[in-house]
């Protein structure tokens, strides 16, 4: 167990001082001085000092990255909060992890309608929440206008803006919002939801896996900060303690869990790191239950060292190369087509990556509904020779180098250097602009400075495909207010996404989606390049260490020393 | 002595005005928007945007955020960071780390580093003085991650002496971080000593001593080691006040929670208020223990007086 460092220390440093006093030797007395104020400037205001989560028995630890934002899920938009959240929270729907369809074995018994725009939100009775509360409608429908609301600063507000009256509740440039709840939604009774959306939305149900939709308690509002930092939700898991920064938390089993994916420990404890490899040595001596991402020196011994305790999934997400369609030199689309068939994605994703990349043949990977393979046909394949003569047909300047755009100290270097150089190959040159730390890019990239391809990365919120051709590339997404940062704005692919969202079903959703997909993949506005990979490896205490679809482990059901609780 | 002192405190306070200036305006020059980076590849609607901006005073011009970063100061508000946590609390948690791990290494590199430079004088170009240069030349070259990760592989993973990482386990935690973290040091506080050692043998009043048949050891601890620690002095009191600093590299090789590595993330997410908060505290560590020098030097010499 941790232990606090104050009282220690002052013991120590009164062992060396009587032990050198004695001696009196000025060497001795000298560094007994230095001691002495160290301890006395420790003792000096330094009050907080809490024990760092280890591993009591029956419960297991994972790898976590240290969080950027407070442990609320309406403010959690980030992929370590997420973790937390989601041991916290049981979302409304859940997913096949086989056909990726919608099952109703979370929070939610049904969600309807008959128009999609008018839905339906029964929820499964008799769910409370950590604190004893019972988990209402209300507890929804209070939280993500919360959420909604500008004033409140959440970082997943956007995920409300298809709701009716969502615009009301942001600030506009003369004062603050109009109003602080959507006219869209309303608690009918203590188990029933109703949502009116501002337009028809086809899968708004898969949507609601998204933790930015759970539920908050009343105790939320009393002390948001206070909550961010010991969240209280309806999930398996509960927080005993507060979140540590630096460290981490130990959450519990919550005994009075209603749903069906009861914790099978007694509890999880989610240990901050910094460094991978130092998480990875700890899985090799034991210290460590679960690591998800291996640092890259163990990509080729993990399989051999773990066996049967490692595990890989193809990660729901896509970098691309971006094309800056603002830009005359890529406004032909033949020079975007020649450059994505100069790319040798699989030679990337085995030189440079050791096969933990998957070459990307769609702008979706193969994790969601609508998912085909191959859609991205020959524009996504290695054809130098035809790259080349395309080029030639666009007249495309080859004097002037190719700058490649993306952002610094994020490992992003080896494969873009590769990249530079299959376009060498072609008989361009090329230029790396990869010095710009992240918000300097993200700004950037939003402001239309991009003179050449830019990296584009983006993870699935919910499984469809939708999700990964929406947000990116819809003329409503336009940044800087969204994520289409190609600045891509066609009418038939608005127009095709829009039937999708009218469709009657979600598998006719999914067919209309397609065919927003093929005009994407005509346009070409980023050439696809590869999924990541997911690679999970675990000590031997633990078993039953699976996947959900999001690429998270599922920590409900890891099972402790072979004794499902 | 004291009015020293005291002198030397006040003028502490305008320096430390003048640095916490200096690094706020530092901060303000990144390049980038911090907000945009919170969001990063997900949309952050505009609304939200200008609702967080306003949260932390960055639609201000750079006089008016700095001015009213101060006045919170004067009311003892450090300021919160972008999840809302007070700054006064994030030192709070994770400065006993930090003085943990430096107590370590400072304990290393003055045993170590000044019991190998008086032996290495003493039998100068002997093996053990050859032993001493080789291996803190060594030391001196090797990177501390290679050092960190090798030490942490070696003695924590293979023979599982130590343990790997983090701060669990108390004191014990902290002896392997601290001789990573204080192998460089320990190398200049050896040779520093060595030099100064034998500058000191050759003097005069060690001759003097050794006429009047004072004992070895005498001579070396009072005569000569007296006399030599002062740049010796000088350098480990710079060292706790840089390592105080936090240690970014060993912290995150050995998981430690500490404000190195607090500080490595607030400079990338642009968080202002974090940086200046706990770089101010760098700079008063610094400032502070340079004045226990200067003190220590009194102490040492009398010669040296303080009026």
């Amino acid at each position: 167990m941790g232990t606090c460092g104050l009282w220690e220390g002052a013991g120590l440093s009164e062992t060396i001082l009587s032990e050198t006093m004695r001696r009196r030797s000025p060497v001795a007395t000298l560094f007994a001085v230095v001691v002495l104020t160290v301890v006395v400037l420790t003792a000096s205001g330094l009050a907080g000092c809490s024990s760092a989560p280890s591993t009591p028995p029956g419960m297991f630890s994972v790898y976590l990255g240290e969080p950027q934002r407070p442990l609320v899920p309406g403010n959690t938009t980030e992929t370590e909060g997420a973790k937390v959240i989601g041991a916290v929270w049981t979302p409304l729907v859940t997913f096949d992890k086989e056909s990726r369809a919608v099952t109703y074995d979370g929070a939610a018994e049904s969600v309807t309608s008959s128009d999609n725009v008018h839905w339906t939100i029964k929820l499964r009775p008799g769910w409370t929440f950590h604190d004893g509360t019972a988990v209402t409608a209300e507890s929804y429908v209070r939280a993500w206008n919360y959420t909604a609301l500008s004033t409140s600063a959440q970082g997943a507000s956007y995920f409300f803006s298809n709701i009716q009256g969502y615009d009301d509740l942001q600030a506009g440039d003369d004062g603050g919002p109009a109003a602080t709840e959507m006219t869209g939604l309303w608690a009918v009774d203590k188990d029933t939801i109703k949502v009116t959306l501002a337009a028809p939305f086809a899968i708004f149900p898969l949507t609601l896996g998204y933790h930015a939709f759970d539920p908050l308690p009343e105790v939320f509002y009393a002390d948001p900060t206070a909550f961010g930092k010991k969240p209280i939700g309806n999930g398996p898991f509960r927080a005993d303690t507060e979140w540590v920064p630096g460290r981490g938390i130990a959450l519990s089993r919550f005994d009075d869990y209603a749903g069906m994916d009861k914790a099978k420990s007694r509890g999880v404890v989610l240990r901050v790191y910094t460094e991978l490899s130092t998480g990875y040595t700890d899985v090799l001596a034991g210290n460590l239950d679960i690591l998800k991402n291996l640092p890259p020196d163990a990509y080729a011994s993990a399989k051999d060292i773990f066996g049967d305790r490692y595990l890989e999934q193809s990660s729901p997400d896509i970098t691309s190369l971006g094309f800056p369609l603002y830009d005359p030199r890529y406004a032909d689309v033949r020079v975007r087509r020649a450059l994505s068939m100069a790319i040798d994605r699989k030679a990337i994703t085995e030189a440079i990556f050791l096969g933990t990349r998957v070459p990307a043949d769609s702008f979706a990977p193969p994790t969601v509904v609508g998912y085909r393979a191959g859609a991205c046909g020959k524009w996504c394949e290695y054809h130098p020779d035809e790259a080349k003569q395309l080029l030639a047909e666009a007249g495309f300047d080859t004097a002037a180098p190719v700058e490649i755009w993306f952002n610094a100290g994020a490992g992003h270097d080896g494969w873009m250097i590769a990249v530079g150089n299959m376009f060498r190959k072609i008989g361009l040159t090329y230029k790396l602009r990869g010095n710009l730390q992240f918000n300097e890019f993200l700004s950037k990239r939003d402001a239309k400075e991009m003179n050449g391809p830019f990296r584009l990365a983006w993870l699935m919120d919910y499984p469809s495909i939708e999700n990964f051709l929406a947000p990116q590339y819809a003329t409503a997404a336009l940044a800087p207010t969204g994520s289409n940062t190609t600045f891509y704005s066609s009418q038939a692919f608005d127009a095709a996404l829009a039937a999708g969202d009218r469709a009657p079903t979600i598998e006719a959703a999914s067919i209309a989606y397609e065919r927003a997909e093929d005009i994407l993949v005509d346009d070409l506005p980023a050439a696809p390049l590869f999924h990541g990979l997911d690679q999970a490896v675990w000590t031997k205490r633990v078993s039953n260490v699976e996947y959900d679809i999001l690429g998270e482990i599922v920590l409900a059901n890891v099972i402790v020393d072979g004794e499902a609780v | 002595m004291t009015r020293f002192v005291i002198r030397r405190l006040l003028l502490t306070i305008p320096i430390l005005i003048g640095a916490s200036l200096l690094i706020y305006a530092m901060v303000y020059a990144l390049p980038g928007d911090p907000v945009r980076a919170l969001a990063g590849d997900r949309p952050l609607s505009a609304a939200v945007q200008a609702q967080i901006r306003a949260d932390y005073n960055l639609d201000d011009p750079f006089a008016v955020q700095y001015a009213k970063y101060l006045w919170g100061l004067m009311h003892g508000d450090f300021g919160r960071d972008f999840s809302g946590r007070p700054v006064l609390e994030t030192i709070g948690q994770r400065l006993p780390v930090t003085v943990k791990l430096t107590i370590v290494a400072v304990v290393f590199e003055a045993l170590f580093g000044i019991t190998a430079g008086i032996l290495a004088s003493l039998r100068r170009n002997s093996f053990f003085d050859n032993l001493v240069l080789v291996s803190t030349t060594l030391l001196v070259s090797i990177p501390v991650f290679v050092l960190g990760f090798l030490a942490q592989y070696t003695f924590g993973f293979k023979l599982g002496w130590f343990p790997i990482a983090g701060v669990a386990d108390g004191w014990v935690s902290y002896l392997l971080p601290g001789l990573v973290l204080a192998s460089l040091s320990m190398a200049y506080v050896a040779r520093l000593t060595r030099a100064a050692m034998l500058e000191a043998f050759s003097a005069d009043y060690i001759r003097t001593a050794r006429a009047k048949g004072v004992g070895r050891s005498r001579i070396i601890i009072r005569h000569g080691l007296r006399n030599s620690l002062i740049p010796v002095i000088t350098f480990i009191g710079a060292d706790i006040g840089s390592l105080l600093g936090g240690a970014i590299v060993t912290e995150s090789v050995f998981n430690l929670p500490g404000l190195g590595r607090a500080i490595f993330d607030a400079v990338r997410s642009q968080q202002g208020t974090v940086v200046v908060g706990i770089v101010t505290l760098m700079v008063f560590f610094y400032i502070f223990f340079n004045l226990v020098v200067d003190v220590l030097y009194a102490v040492i010499d009398p010669r040296i007086r303080y009026e």
